[in-house]
């Protein structure tokens, strides 16, 4: 049995429980993405000010591992700088697209570390990365 | 006889060992098929002994290479009871044998008036299509002005004909259709639609991709005007499908890639094209893939199609019942095993009545059980529209299919309900 490896206890907790989910106002922008293979959907929220993310808030239909990446995503941006949560979406990034080869920073991802198991399964890997790609994309609209 | 255990013997993969000492249950051949040695060891030996290119090396291994290709064509005509071998054409898949019809339609360089489209003119194909039978038809559309129309689904998992006799009228061109469908597992009924088609002179084509690899299939009996499947779907290697049509029709149709073989003279202004079936096969052709189908056909009738319908028709019955008794799972699609086929599409939910969504049914089944099914919306998306899911998970049964396989995916859901409980 290889499963555990994916599906670490914390994945399943905000996939059961998730984070601020729901879409909230007020909000500088709002994007709807799509992973086309499956069908996966979000549509995310961002409210920025000064720098700092306020809020990021999410609404969509997925799988256990997008829906628990956009529950961590929202605890790590919201309450961080734009500047700071990018360098998670990038390091976040950098480790789904690292076949399994990649060693996670865990200083800079935090619970986003319990993903690494995904980056090995290619079709899992746009999963996770649904919401945060939306994430990016909404905060380069916001400025 | 048909014996299971001996045809498993035949493929080598079902007895190999996954990462982490699983086995492997394969439950995925509606997308694609695993590969008998019989097919596997005339590819190798084609390869390793008579290689060459087809139809134009005037040499020895070039006439083996040519007959062994042409030998193939013959093998896969006497498959589907083709009239002539001459209507076989090879392609590169069900796709590009769809796409060829539809380019046909509309072209200028057509003369023929039942080629001809415009604005006002119709198509119609159906809610339960592969996005292979719809987009080379609404790309059509977009070309010519021309209207698309659709057969819709019933609850079922039926096509609805309620509306057979506007649907498909005297503005009907071509009406294309699949034969069975990859997610609901139905087998259409052709000749209701025929009549009407041959009512208001029009065409009509059949994607037979799910078909042809599962029942025995008489393109003559049929009695339709083009047949498209593809090789890697029953048996045979990825990289070749088929397009059958009336003679009549392939003589009338403008060819669709130009190329080398497909000509007869070329001047610097105009040419003049080869007869059929090289009409239709410009450019090198995946050789040693048509000789693997050509092998994967005569495979199959040695097995008997009659005997792999029937065995899949048990075990389709036997499916049908095991996953009726999983709580929380609804079928999506005919849920008697009347005029269906081995493929079973399903939602499932975990015992607390939430869904659980298919990429963590299938993950799991993989993972903990090497069990590979397919998730996702299997290339229909409109027909998961018309159900409002955005997904199911899909087992698709084949002739080296077990009993035994459909207990582990029983045994396999429950555990998901529990991790996702
Ligand atoms: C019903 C149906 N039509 C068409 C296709 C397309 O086949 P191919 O991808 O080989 O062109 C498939 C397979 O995916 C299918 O199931």
């Amino acid at each position: 049995m290889i499963a555990e490896s994916m599906y670490q206890e914390l994945i399943l907790e905000h996939y059961k429980h998730p984070q601020g989910r729901g879409l909230r106002d007020p909000f500088d922008a709002e994007v709807h993405h799509v992973n086309p293979t499956c069908g996966d959907e979000i549509t995310l929220r961002v409210k920025v000010d000064e720098g700092k993310v306020l809020d990021v808030s999410y609404e969509g239909q997925g799988c256990s591992i997008s829906q628990a990446a956009a529950s961590v995503l929202h605890e790590l941006a919201t309450g961080a700088t734009v500047e700071e949560s990018l360098g998670v979406v990038d390091e976040f990034t950098r480790l789904m697209q690292g076949r399994g080869q990649v060693e996670a920073d865990e200083d800079v991802l935090g619970d986003a570390v319990a993903f690494a198991g995904v980056a090995k399964y290619p079709a899992r890997v746009k999963c996770a990365l649904l919401s945060w790609m939306a994430y990016k994309d909404a905060v380069v609209r916001s400025a | 006889m048909f014996d299971v255990d001996l045809i498993r013997k035949d493929f080598p993969v079902l007895s190999r060992e996954l990462p982490g000492g699983r086995s492997l249950v394969y439950l995925d051949s509606g997308n694609s098929s695993q590969k008998p040695n019989q097919v596997i060891d005339t590819m190798r030996d084609h390869l390793a002994h008579h290689y060459s290119n087809v139809g134009r090396a005037h040499h020895t291994l070039g006439a083996e290479s040519t007959a062994a290709y042409e030998d193939a064509r013959d093998a896969v005509a006497a498959f589907v009871s083709a009239p002539s071998r001459d209507e076989v054409i090879f392609t590169k898949n069900a796709s590009e044998a769809l796409n060829l019809v539809a380019y046909a339609f509309g072209n200028p360089i057509a003369t023929d008036e039942r080629f001809r489209v415009g604005p006002g003119d119709e198509i119609v194909v159906s809610e339960m299509e592969h996005h292979s039978n719809i987009v080379p038809w609404q790309l059509l559309a977009q070309r010519t002005g021309a209207t698309l129309r659709w057969f819709k689904v019933t609850d079922e998992g039926r096509l609805d004909l309620d509306d057979l006799n506007d649907l498909v009228n005297e503005r009907t061109k071509i009406v294309s259709i699949v034969h069975q469908s990859n997610v609901l597992g139905t087998v259409n009924s052709v000749s209701p639609i025929l009549a009407r088609v041959r009512e208001v002179g029009a065409l009509m084509m059949l994607d037979a991709s799910q078909s042809v690899p599962h029942m025995p299939v008489d393109v003559t009996e049929l009695g339709v005007d083009f047949v498209a499947f593809t090789g890697h779907k029953m048996v045979g290697p990825s990289g070749i499908g088929v397009l059958w049509g009336r003679r009549e029709l392939l003589e009338a149709m403008p060819p669709f890639l130009g190329g080398g073989e497909m000509i007869e003279a070329v001047w610097m202004d105009r040419s003049t094209y080869a007869p059929i079936p090289h009409k239709f096969e410009a450019g090198t052709p995946p050789i040693v893939e048509a000789i693997g189908l050509g092998a994967a056909a005569n495979y199959l009738t040695g097995i008997g199609m009659a005997d792999v319908r029937a065995h899949e028709k048990e075990l389709t019955g036997y499916a049908l019942d095991a996953l009726g008794e999983v709580p929380g799972l609804k079928v999506i699609g005919p849920r008697t095993n009347i005029s269906r086929g081995g493929t079973i599409s399903f939602t499932l939910k975990n015992l607390s009545g939430d869904d659980i969504h298919p990429h963590d049914v299938g993950q799991i089944l993989d993972d903990a059980f090497g069990i590979a099914v397919r998730v996702g919306h299997h290339c229909a998306r409109p027909l998961h529209l018309r159900f409002g899911i955005p997904a199911t998970t899909r087992a698709s049964l084949y002739l080296y299919n077990t009993t035994d396989e459909i207990d582990a995916l029983a045994r396999g859901l429950h555990h998901v309900q529990k991790v996702f409980g």
